[in-house]
């Protein structure tokens, strides 16, 4: 409060200054607390599926606690359901090649809308913007009636295509987002010292966004392995492990949901804390 | 989530290319690139965004069924009857879309303001912890709340058991189960804007309103709350419209009278196959959605719904 008041002109006459107590510290700890009990709420759910993945339940029913065990983590039981080791592979046969996919054509887009001005730039902005408000039902729905309308047998294709649809407008976003902060004359200084569009591209350009391309990565993978609603309508004949949880909503997980779930949670972990270093040490 | 963060371009000079003694084919050369670097991408959505939008909506005006075809006859009776059909669910899950954003205001606003304000040197840490959820399954995650809320499950049995509670008291089937499912799993998607809407205001006003004798109360009712209410506003178009949509929720941690309209829509396609119908009732929640987004950016005086919706 002090940089404005003695900014003031001094012909103003000095007004007597509020004696301020210190902040009041309750109502600081009162939302500590609260941000805290907020973030206990979100984790519940993770926390108790973590916790039940080492639980000694005998089979598959896992209602009660029983103690503490590793069992579920041997090979032997996580592979108990073949239909359940089939859907958790094809999540990630899915996730690795529209993982690829969205992010090599979001960046070229992102690059493309945050380096250049070109005709029809309003019109791609505003479909991207369309791909990630659209409902996930509605684009599901829609992908569901072109494919059957076109008599395309669905499939992992199908999945893939649409993952790599609803995925790539986020990488392109971010990519966009980066690109535009960048300072065009480290590019243009590194064409003047000789070096050709594609050497600028790869030891320039490509270092400067690597962040959020690395950033755009991994929400279109978090976006992939976590999708169910999309990947149900254009799915076919196949399962993926979101849609092998939700078909046994009804009948309770058994324990090896909670061991995938928790290995996937730790890979995500992992990911993110590659994409955190990345980026700390392109802030350094 | 990242795109909440994200900017809205500030229009930057215009191809920033360096002038260079260049021939004509060169010069052509530069102005492809960009069309090329954009062609691969807008290909891919045109021809599986855009086109099967039209599909569907060119399907929602047919007759027929899979085994014999569809024939396009402008068949506007798919709209008229599958909407006077299932209108309950379709008010249903508005009203379920209103109350959870209402909801996820009121959680997220407290968090984000005290990860903005207060939240010092940790506040990467905070919004980390915030975003974890996102690290399992959407529907693995609203299992789990299947399960912890289940009638003899880990929290009301021993309630139940200690006598605290009737023995056919049920959280699960109920709509405050459906609600919460939907305001939890959406409330990352509030909070994230909100905070940067916070984050964005300037200390420099706030200290100014203190100088002018506001209390804190004022303050922050005068000047805060305004200005954080444009990632107010990007909080509801982010979440309004996929919480609406929803079906996971209703399934999972519903009963037969907590059906949403997505549970209509993903029957009538996957298991009774009526596409015609199935795709109209989409579309037409779709066009609702769309409308009322529109609207209500409207009677909030911003003229760009997409540079709200960017933060």
């Amino acid at each position: 409060m002090t940089t404005i008041s003695q900014t003031l002109p001094a012909t103003r006459p000095e007004r007597p200054q509020k004696v301020r107590k210190p902040r009041t510290r309750f109502g600081d700890k009162l939302l500590y607390s609260y941000t805290w009990l907020v973030i206990l709420w979100l984790m519940a759910p993770i926390a108790v599926m973590i916790l039940f993945s080492f639980n000694n339940t005998p089979g598959r029913y896992n209602t009660t606690w029983r103690g503490f065990t590793l069992k579920w983590y041997s090979t032997s039981k996580l592979g108990e359901f073949s239909d359940l080791t089939t859907a958790v592979k094809a999540s990630l046969e899915i996730v690795v090649v529209a993982t690829i996919g969205s992010v090599l054509l979001g960046t070229l887009i992102g690059l493309a809308l945050g380096k250049y001005r070109f005709r029809g730039q309003a019109v791609l902005n505003l479909v991207l913007f369309a791909c990630i408000a659209a409902p996930e039902i509605v684009m599901g729905a829609s992908l569901l009636s072109f494919f059957t309308q076109l008599g395309v047998a669905r499939g992992m294709m199908t999945i893939i295509i649409a993952h790599i649809m609803f995925s790539l407008s986020f990488v392109a976003v971010i990519v966009r987002a980066r690109v535009l902060t960048l300072d065009p004359s480290i590019e243009e200084a590194a064409k003047d010292l000789g070096a050709s569009a594609f050497t600028t591209f790869r030891r320039v350009t490509l270092p400067m966004i690597f962040p959020a391309v690395l950033s755009g990565g991994l929400l279109a993978f978090v976006l992939s392995i976590d999708d169910f609603v999309v990947t149900n309508f254009t799915a076919g004949g196949v399962t993926t492990f979101p849609m092998w949880i939700f078909g046994t909503a009804k009948l309770g997980m058994p324990p090896q949901v909670n061991v995938i779930g928790t290995l996937i949670f730790l890979g995500g972990l992992v990911l993110a804390a590659i994409n955190l270093m990345a980026s700390r040490r392109q802030n350094r | 989530m990242t795109v909440v963060t994200d900017r809205p371009a500030p229009v930057s000079s215009p191809t920033p290319e360096p002038a260079r003694r260049s021939g004509l084919l060169d010069r052509m050369r530069m102005r492809a690139v960009p069309y090329l670097l954009a062609l691969p991408g807008s290909l891919w959505l045109v021809v599986f965004f855009v086109a099967p939008m039209i599909a569907m909506i060119s399907l929602s005006l047919t007759q027929g069924d899979i085994g014999a075809g569809f024939q396009q006859t402008f068949h506007w009776q798919n709209y008229t009857h599958s909407i006077s059909t299932y209108h309950v669910q379709f008010v249903r899950s508005l009203e379920y879309g209103l109350i959870s954003t209402v909801l996820q205001i009121a959680i997220a606003y407290p968090v984000s303001y005290w990860i903005a304000f207060r939240g010092g040197s940790r506040k990467t840490f905070y919004l980390f912890l915030l975003l974890l959820p996102f690290f399992v399954s959407f529907v693995l995650r609203t299992q789990s709340w299947n399960f912890m809320l289940a009638d003899n499950g880990i929290i009301l049995g021993p309630l139940k058991n200690a006598g605290l509670l009737a023995q056919n008291f049920h959280v699960l089937a109920t709509t405050p189960a459906v609600i919460g499912g939907l305001t939890y799993n959406y409330l990352p998607f509030m909070v994230l804007p909100i905070y940067v809407a916070l984050e964005r205001v300037d200390p420099r006003l706030i200290e100014a309103s203190y100088d002018l004798y506001a209390s804190k109360v004022r303050a922050f009712t005068r000047v805060i709350f305004p200005l954080s209410l444009p990632g107010i506003f990007a909080g509801v178009v982010i979440t309004f419209v996929p919480v609406s949509a929803d079906y996971v929720n209703a399934y999972i941690l519903g009963g037969p009278k907590n059906t949403m309209i997505g549970n209509v829509i993903q029957n009538n396609y996957l298991v009774n196959q009526q596409y015609p119908e199935a795709s109209a009732l989409s579309f037409a929640l779709m066009a609702v959605l769309l409308i009322g987004l529109f609207g209500y950016a409207k009677a909030l005086g911003t003229e760009d719904v997409l540079e709200a919706a960017a933060g």
